[in-house]
């Protein structure tokens, strides 16, 4: 099963490659990892998307949580919460009817085009998993995809609970 | 008036006399050698030069073990450093707090493969509770505090301390200052248990008809064996150790029925299976204990007590978790009967004791006699060795089959007392860590149990206990094999000896000498005791003894691959 973690940890260096290398060291499937200091340039936040039945889940939160850097994890997926991906991807727009689909096909996922190119838009897209695969899929069965980076999955909780020190 | 300005190198040095250490285990080198200065220039704590890094790591853990003192190592960047990783990785398995000062090449060339450079915090990093790299001298002070903290609280375990060249050097200084009353947003261990766990537990334990108590190296290590002997006997329970918590309860107490595990006693196990109720206390159900985890006491209610939440549940599913230090839980479990009166029901518990005392009736833990003139069995070894220091010897293992031989003939009164690698498995082990005891208790009998094999792991530590004055007993059950290796190829392999002949084996007795040590060669029977007690009355010499036993003796009883955990040949080819 799918689960997306918040993970609040010092800002130090080395605390990252603890995360990435408890991971691999117990064998943890990452699926993406975001991070970036917060607002509070002393702490970190990790989003990682992996997936793992209940008794798995439940050692990596305990393995994460060990760890001496971490202040707080929590598993966004147990309860309701917002998630968020962003694609940049440049497609081949050769034709006239080609970019007419393109442009058609990024207004409907309410993406943006923010860069053109001679025979060239890339496209910029917000939303979650399932939006950007169905986009993706939609742009390739039109058109040439020359690149494409994925920002990973970031998530913070709905309503009043929040992860804060 | 201006505050004093101190080096970093002097920064070390001060904050390790602040923590109160006595003795640094190292080995000097380039990045290191501003500390090594300094350390020249003070008396506050000896510094004690090993032959090869390892073994100092072993050295300050086995220090650890018997004292309970945070082990301090110092070695130099890249292969000082690295030599260390075997010893860290040990004192993690087996939650020993130790602080390893590594050195490191200048700010400036660090990520240029600078002449013994390593990344030591990259390398040591799946195996050590925290480390720090130090960024400015005036760091230094703090972090070795904090590395103390972390080591010697919750679970303890190894920090690893990286120092650069560039911060020691004297020609740059800074101003000193150090708390060492750590206080860390991100780390707070737990101590006390959840009182509605304990409440349940309690519940749970006074409803058992089969109770049995499964107690590992968190009593050993939070120094609860007063507590844990007081809980047995209100309960009137079994009490199983796991390797790592021989001592925990005396050996030789009633309701101690052995080691459980792959080579525990047949009682242990076989009580382990038949229980409804396990009360497990700082132990981590560990696969030497479990077999196969599929089959592990399906029928039991799982108390599990321990201060890593990592370990509850992580093979075994644990019914009850409480996760607190073990001596603080224990008390609250004591307090909890106390209040609801508890008693356990005679008619229960003596039809309990009579199930268990037929499995002891077996005497699993036992061996076949020699015949006269026969070969020195190892078990015998050990069996003297207990008579002759009257069991109060501190008994430092190597790893292979005089482990588990050490560990099911001595029965050990106390905690601390037993000293091996449990979770690692670490050869070359013994020596060292005998030696970090000897200097920590110089007037006990300090025995370290080896085989031919494991001691020429670590053999150059010989002329360290020269230095140092550290007359250990080695005993070297030599079998002129890897026995354990040899053992499994005997029993899953066929019979097939691949690589396991320890063939040209050194003159054992002249290696000692040459050492400047006593070395006794003993190959008959008949001479076996006699030697032995001699060996034990030289007090100001280390003594090797080299003992010839019988090279086709195997560890027994032993749990039958893949099976339960009570499933096991009692002896060559009998299933219990």
């Amino acid at each position: 099963m799918r689960r997306i973690l918040a993970i609040l940890l010092e800002n130090e260096p080395g605390s990252l490659s603890r995360i990435i290398g408890l991971f691999s060291q117990r064998a943890f499937n990452i699926e993406t990892l975001t991070v970036a200091p917060t607002e509070d340039p002393t702490l970190s936040r990790i989003t990682i998307a992996t997936r793992g039945d209940d008794k798995i889940l439940e050692q990596i939160l305990k393995q994460v949580n060990k760890l001496i850097d971490v202040i707080k994890v929590t598993d966004l997926t147990e309860r309701k919460h917002v998630e968020r991906e962003l694609i940049l991807i440049k497609v081949l727009a050769m034709n006239d009817k080609t970019r007419t689909e393109v442009k058609r096909i990024a207004d409907i996922f309410r993406g943006s085009i923010i860069d053109i190119g001679k025979q060239i838009y890339t496209v910029q897209l917000v939303g979650d998993t399932d939006k950007i695969n169905a986009f993706v899929e939609t742009l390739n069965h039109e058109t040439e995809i020359i690149e494409s980076v994925r920002s990973g999955v970031v998530g913070i909780s709905r309503g009043e609970k929040a992860l804060r020190v | 008036m201006t505050d004093q300005l101190f080096s970093g190198a002097e920064m070390v040095v001060k904050a390790l006399s602040a923590l109160n250490v006595k003795y640094v285990f190292g080995y000097p080198g380039g990045s290191v050698l501003d500390i090594y200065d300094a350390i020249f220039q003070q008396d506050e704590f000896e510094h004690i030069l090993v032959r090869h890094e390892q073994a100092a790591t072993h050295m300050a853990d086995g220090y650890t073990r018997a004292t309970g003192e945070v082990g301090v190592v110092l070695a130099t960047s890249g292969p000082g450093a690295t030599n260390c990783v075997t010893g860290i990785a040990t004192a993690y398995m087996d939650s020993i707090p130790m602080v390893v000062l590594a050195g490191q090449v200048a700010t400036t060339l660090i990520g240029d493969d600078a002449f013994q450079e390593t990344d030591i915090i990259g390398c040591s990093r799946p195996i050590v509770k925290h480390s720090f790299n130090c960024r400015t001298l005036e760091d230094i002070p703090n972090i070795i505090a904090k590395a103390f903290y972390i080591a010697n609280s919750g679970r303890p375990g190894p920090v690893v301390v990286e120092l650069p060249k560039d911060l020691l050097i004297p020609q740059n200084k800074g101003v000193y200052s150090i708390n060492t009353n750590v206080e860390m947003r991100s780390y707070n261990p737990t101590a006390k248990g959840h009182p509605k766990q304990i409440k349940k537990a309690v519940k749970i334990i006074s409803e058992a008809k089969k109770l049995v108590v499964y107690s590992g190296g968190g009593i050993v290590l939070s120094d609860s064996s007063t507590l844990l002997t007081k809980l047995v006997e209100t309960l009137k329970a079994p009490i199983t150790n796991t390797l790592m918590g021989l001592g925990g309860i005396s050996g030789t107490h009633d309701n101690f029925i052995g080691m459980l595990g792959m080579h525990g006693s047949l009682e242990a196990n076989k009580a382990m299976a038949n229980a409804d109720v396990i009360l497990a206390l700082g132990a981590r159900f560990d696969d030497r204990v479990t077999n196969n985890v599929k089959k592990f006491c399906p029928d039991a209610t799982i108390i599990h007590v321990d201060i890593d939440p990592t370990s509850i549940s992580k093979t075994i599913n644990a019914h009850v978790p409480i996760v607190g230090l073990v001596d603080i839980v224990i008390k609250q479990i004591l307090e909890e009967l106390k209040e609801t009166s508890y008693t356990p029901d005679e008619e229960t518990l003596n039809a309990w004791w009579d199930q268990i005392n037929q499995w002891r009736a077996v005497n699993s833990i036992s061996y076949e006699a020699e015949k006269a003139g026969g070969k020195i069995k190892p078990q015998h070894v050990i069996e003297s060795m207990y008579r002759i220091t009257k069991g109060e010897a501190y008994v430092c293992s190597d790893v292979g089959q005089h482990q588990m031989f050490a560990a099911q003939y001595y029965p050990f009164a106390k905690p601390r007392q037993w000293i091996n690698s449990g979770g690692l498995g670490t050869m070359g082990f013994g020596l060292p860590a005998a030696m970090g005891v000897k200097l920590a208790f110089p007037d006990s009998h300090v025995i370290c149990v080896t085989g031919d094999g494991s001691i020429q792991m670590n053999i150059q530590e010989l002329s360290t206990c020269l230095q140092y004055d550290l007359p250990v007993v080695i005993v070297a059950l030599n079998n002129r094999s890897l026995g354990m290796v040899r053992q499994w190829q005997d029993m899953v392999y066929g019979g097939r000896h691949s690589s396991s002949y320890m063939e040209s084996l050194p003159d054992f007795v002249k290696v000692a000498e040459a050492y400047g040590h006593v070395g006794i060669q003993i190959n008959e029977l008949s001479e076996l005791d006699q030697k032995l007690e001699e060996a034990f009355a030289i007090k100001n010499k280390l003594v090797f003894l080299d003992i010839l036993v019988d090279e086709k003796e195997h560890v027994y009883p032993m749990q039958i691959r893949h099976g339960a955990v009570d499933e096991m040949w009692v002896k060559k080819g009998v299933k219990a």
